[in-house]
């Protein structure tokens, strides 16, 4: 039986979950297909059409679809949802918008957050932001799933040759009303992907003083994260809050600065490979989970160890 | 407008959970419970709403057992007017508890049900999008933001990108950010106020709904541990470990 993957997408390109979560299903099947719900996405579907492990590409295009409503979204899953034993969606803020709808519309329990898939219907997933790790099994006849990005790699994104369906749009009246979306722009790596992040905490005192972070995160081609009191105090936007309720990481490097490490914020980027912390407090809890702890003023060691980058940078060529 | 709040009880944000020892699950008994953390900006926002004089009345709901009174009286000693508890003797899948609430909404018709986006034992973030399905009401989903104008609303949610603005009618589902407002402490006079505020309670059973767990638990276990790592003197050695010896740069 085959697969269903709701692709992630901003009408042009699919994101990187998009292709974590394709990974995730091919775990359960060989038969993987595509769902992509948008506007104008003609181009988009036909590109999709080469991801090695899609069999077939199905796409909904219209223009009441252009902002992902999930009111309108779920009744077109919904409505394919039988020729499937599984349905996965990222569990981005997109996919946790969306997947439950479908979940109340086919009155079957989804599983949040996979970060394993054991067999094709035992899976494991955190609780207790990532303090527990629970062990599930379930009988449904559909299973909705959605899919920790970062727990899956990427797929191969060339190579393979999908058919392409349309499926029908169902047009329900929503009330919902898009009005607008304030997306900060910006030549970095994408925080969820990035192959190393720089996150600042509380101990940068202002907005102001970010700017260090992001001169050490251009140095080393990293994302800048935040934790949630760095957020919450207005020195940088939500969209780069790591966390229980913000984004989770898991890059080769993880540089904590500033940041004394609650439990909800090592629940966002415990799982990367290797963890500096850079705090002035020895007592912050982050140095617990932390391969490489500096024991530091942050403002005088982050212009140093860009000094010391650069020395590096100059030896080698 | 009526606005109701749904509100769960949790293990305190700051308690270091613990796994049982029979891998069942986590242990709840003996440990500092409290309302879920994001479930008190539902209640901060339905008290505004209240104060400013656009709500006329705020009812709060939990499900759980006896022991969730707890969370209701703090829900009241925070400013909600009366509560409902439904009482289970086992604890609800996402799905099973958006249905409990769809059937008390019913009864209480409510124009504005607000809850937290998620509890912060299960992590699911899922009762507030089913009920909005159930229900067939508009959802804001994370939202940070919150204007009624009439029976228009004006919303900005919490995207991975960053803010997105909607407009939205009532009735409607909205679950809430913690940014969305800072939750006030409840004062010692309003709490004594709120053990004489109406506390109603529903035996689940008599609802007429299938509450039966559709996913069983096999096992739950601790997370693998990080290894220890180590102190740098200084910065020169953070970047020498990381260049030769984690080789990450």
């Amino acid at each position: 039986m085959a697969v269903l993957v709701i692709a992630e997408h901003d009408n042009s390109v699919l994101k990187t979950s998009t292709f974590n979560t394709i990974t995730a299903a091919t775990n359960l099947s060989d038969d993987i297909h595509l769902l992509i719900i948008g506007k104008d996405i003609e181009t988009l579907s036909n590109n999709a059409k080469s991801i090695y492990p899609i069999k077939k590409v199905l796409k909904c295009d219209n223009s009441k679809l252009e902002n992902f409503i999930p009111e309108l979204s779920a009744p077109i899953i919904s409505n394919i949802a039988n020729g499937y034993t599984h349905i996965l969606a990222p569990a981005s803020t997109f996919g946790k918008n969306l997947l439950p709808r479908v979940s109340a519309l086919l009155d079957i329990t989804q599983i949040s957050d996979v970060i394993e898939i054991v067999t094709e219907n035992t899976f494991v997933r955190p609780i207790y932001a990532g303090n527990a790790i629970s062990h599930v099994e379930t009988n449904q006849n559909i299973n909705l799933l959605t899919i920790r990005p970062t727990s899956f790699d990427k797929c191969e994104e060339t190579g393979g040759s999908a058919s392409i369906e349309d499926v029908d749009f169902i047009d329900n009246e929503v009330k919902t009303t898009f009005i607008g979306r304030e997306v900060s722009k910006s030549d970095r790596p994408e925080l969820g992907n990035a192959r190393i992040v720089v996150s600042g905490g509380r101990g940068m005192e202002n907005s102001d003083n970010f700017k260090l972070l992001y001169d050490l995160a251009d140095k080393l081609n990293a994302a800048v994260g935040a934790s949630r009191a760095a957020v919450d105090a207005g020195y940088i936007g939500n969209e780069y809050q790591v966390g229980q309720t913000g984004k989770m990481v898991a890059p080769e490097l993880y540089i904590a600065v500033g940041i004394s490490g609650a439990i909800q914020h090592l629940a966002g980027m415990k799982e990367s490979k290797i963890i500096v912390a850079i705090n002035k407090d020895t007592e912050a809890p982050i140095f617990n989970v932390a391969d490489y702890g500096l024991s530091s003023d942050l403002f005088q060691a982050i212009p140093e160890i860009i000094k010391e980058l650069n020395l590096l940078n100059k030896l080698e060529s | 407008m009526k606005v109701l709040v749904a509100v769960k009880r949790v293990v305190d944000y700051k308690v270091q959970i613990r796994v049982k020892s029979d891998n069942s699950g986590v242990e709840t008994q003996n440990v500092k419970m409290s309302v879920n953390p994001p479930d008190e900006n539902a209640i901060e926002e339905a008290v505004k709403l209240k104060e400013q004089g656009i709500a006329e009345e705020t009812v709060a709901i939990s499900i759980g057992d006896e022991k969730s009174q707890d969370v209701l009286r703090t829900s009241m000693a925070m400013g909600i007017d009366r509560s409902i508890l439904v009482k289970s003797p086992n604890s609800l899948e996402p799905l099973a508890v958006a249905k409990t609430l769809s059937k008390i909404i019913e009864k209480e018709k409510p124009d504005l049900v607000l809850m937290g986006k998620q509890a912060i034992d299960d992590d699911a973030n899922q009762t507030g999008q089913i009920l909005s399905a159930l229900l067939g009401w508009p959802q804001a989903c994370f939202i940070s933001d919150l204007k009624i104008e009439g029976d228009k609303l004006i919303i900005s949610r919490e995207i991975d990108e960053g803010i997105e603005k909607l407009e939205s009618n009532l009735p409607a589902v909205i679950t809430c950010d913690l940014r969305l407002n800072t939750p006030r402490f409840a004062s010692l006079p309003n709490i004594m106020k709120a053990k004489k505020k109406p506390l109603e309670v529903i035996d689940i059973s008599t609802l007429g709904i299938d509450t039966n767990p559709k996913i069983k638990i096999i096992k739950v276990e601790e997370p693998p541990k990080r290894k220890a790592g180590i102190m740098v003197n200084d910065v020169k050695e953070l970047v020498e470990k990381l260049k030769y010896e984690a080789k990450v740069i």
